[in-house]
């Protein structure tokens, strides 16, 4: 039995692995199969000022090994988060990391203050929706913008500061750097690679949207490159997320910097894969003479 | 909710592209409702296929599915045999009403709709009038189950070469004339289901339809499979997997 414990940003997590934003809602539904306790974290689904109604359908697609979804960040709103789901996220023993996603840099200052003195453990601040037409992605694929709304977030924030960015960039080091110079305290990464599908019996996209955004194991290798060019880039602590579905592509994540990680898209094929991966991961220690997981954070070998 | 491997005790092809399984699944069996879904896994693709639950036997532990090889994915789980067994998640969403009071009910299914009829065929039995409709008389399913019931079996195809020649909306609206039913409940293709709401709205009978839809999570976490609802206070996007599959027709916006 390995020791499993990270401690990242000075919270300490029972183990690395975090349910992505999106992609398990606020644990609820998943609470039948297992306590929500077994897991490190809970990354809540981003949430906006007001309600949000989301992107018409069809919303999902499936890609070799993979998915696209074009949700558009539908969701209750701040209220409806502080109100009903963080109180009952708060007696689960699991750590809350509340993801934000305003349309303007003043929403996003302002969905941080409302956070400030509440149970929530960490921001992660959602620079990188590829669905939505105002925030998003518009501000994670410009490092002079990242850097504003990361500076105005962590001057309304007393939370630690988590920043998500987008792989849809030429440089992701680039951004990293500008959300670090402008006060974030981590980065996590990567959010979805934006995609398309065609049916080729109407000639239409299959999502609605035209297009969404790529996640599942097909992202794997792209998010382990950026998880690693970045960890190299800055300073602060890496969350990383894309594609893992195993123990063996969360030891690989952390290998390649990540301290932190995060479990999405493997939900829909597993039910029980943020559990089943921390299981493997201790597996994988004992079968390997680690007994402490933070022995492995960045220690692969490149050549 | 469960999430398990179980076996396949038995496996038919109802017609060319449409399998039957009968699956040993206790805790699923145990917990399922007529009209309710489960998700499973096909082998060697990312998502899971949303079907509905077409028989359910508590006694025996076991359930029934019946799907239509529609794309590479149910392609791959009907090439699956008896003896192997499925990876499933359920049972999932809520399904339909089951009211003791009703004295006469209808029951629709359009082609591959039909199928979740028939647990709801079984609890209602001779209060139940049902209606399918087929292409043609070489697609149609189910015809000896839904007998087996107790309930009137009225059976379309759209070349006459079984039944009324003609669609189910039209045997529904004979129907109806007939006998003014509790409750309409459908399962087909959406322009069906469109033809359904409108004929019961027009003649002020209840209606529940189930809808599908682009599924990922299939319990309501990730949101993928939204369905435009209006509850009297504007139009939202609900959501099949959690919401439904099962809604009361008057709350879809088509």
């Amino acid at each position: 039995m390995a020791k499993l414990g990270v401690n990242f940003l000075g919270i300490s997590f029972k183990n690395p692995i975090v349910t992505a934003s999106g992609a398990y809602g606020y644990g609820r539904e998943y609470e039948s199969l297992y306590p929500l306790s077994r897991l490190g974290g809970i990354s809540t689904k981003g949430t906006t000022i007001k309600v949000k109604d989301g992107n018409p359908p069809p919303r999902i697609a499936e890609t070799p090994m993979g998915m696209l979804n074009s949700v558009g960040l539908q969701n209750g709103g701040i209220d409806k988060f502080l109100n009903y789901e963080l109180p009952n996220l708060m007696t689960k023993d699991i750590r809350i990391i509340a993801n934000i996603a305003g349309s303007t840099v003043e929403e996003c200052a302002l969905l941080a203050s409302r956070l400030n003195g509440t149970a929530v453990d960490m921001i992660e601040l959602n620079i990188s929706c590829p669905n939505v037409k105002h925030g998003g992605a518009a501000f994670g694929t410009d490092a002079k913008i990242a850097g504003e709304v990361t500076r105005a977030v962590k001057d309304a924030a007393s939370l630690p500061l988590m920043v998500k960015l987008s792989p849809n960039v030429t440089s992701i080091t680039k951004i990293a750097k500008s959300v670090e110079a402008n006060g974030a305290d981590a980065v996590s990464l990567i959010n979805t690679l934006l995609g398309m599908r065609i049916d080729v019996s109407t000639r239409r996209p299959v999502l609605k949207n035209n297009v969404g955004g790529l996640s599942g194991p097909a992202v794997l290798p792209i998010a382990v490159r950026m998880v690693w060019q970045v960890s190299n880039a800055v300073k602060i602590p890496v969350c990383g997320m894309g594609g893992i579905s195993c123990g063996e592509d969360a030891i690989e994540m952390m290998m390649a910097g990540a301290s932190l990680l995060q479990v999405g898209a493997a939900i829909f094929n597993d039910a029980y894969a943020p559990v089943r991966i921390v299981d493997e991961m201790n597996e994988w220690c004992d079968k390997n003479g680690v007994l402490d997981i933070n022995e492995i954070i960045g220690t692969v070998r490149p050549w | 909710m469960f999430q398990n491997k179980y076996e396949i005790i038995k496996k038919k092809m109802l017609s060319y592209d449409i399998v039957d399984f009968t699956v040993k699944s206790k805790e699923i069996s145990n917990a399922a409702a007529a009209g309710q879904f489960v998700h499973i896994s096909a082998p060697g693709f990312f998502l899971r296929r949303p079907i509905s639950i077409c028989e359910i036997n508590k006694a025996d532990g076991t359930m029934r599915i019946v799907f239509q090889i529609r794309g590479k994915g149910t392609d791959a789980l009907s090439k699956l045999a008896e003896g192997e067994v499925l990876d499933i998640l359920g049972p999932l969403g809520h399904g339909f009403t089951v009211d003791k009071s009703f004295n006469s009910v209808m029951l629709v299914g359009g082609g591959i709709g039909t199928p979740p009829m028939l647990e709801l065929a079984k609890l209602y039995g001779d209060k139940a009038r049902v209606i399918t409709g087929f292409k043609t008389k070489e697609l149609a399913i189910l015809s000896g189950d839904f007998k087996y019931t107790g309930a009137q079996l009225f059976e379309c195809t759209d070349d006459g070469s079984l039944g009324r020649k003609g669609f189910v909306t039209d045997e529904l609206r004979e129907q109806i004339k007939i006998k003014k039913p509790d409750m309409v409940f459908a399962c087909g293709p959406l322009v069906m289901l469109r033809g359904v709401k409108q004929m019961c709205e027009a003649n002020n009978v209840l209606c529940e339809i189930s809808l599908e839809e682009r599924m990922a999570c299939g319990v309501g976490a990730c949101l993928g499979c939204a369905v435009k609802l209006d509850k009297g206070e504007g139009e939202f996007y609900g959501h099949v997997c959690k919401d439904g599959p099962v809604f009361s027709a008057k709350e879809v916006v088509f």
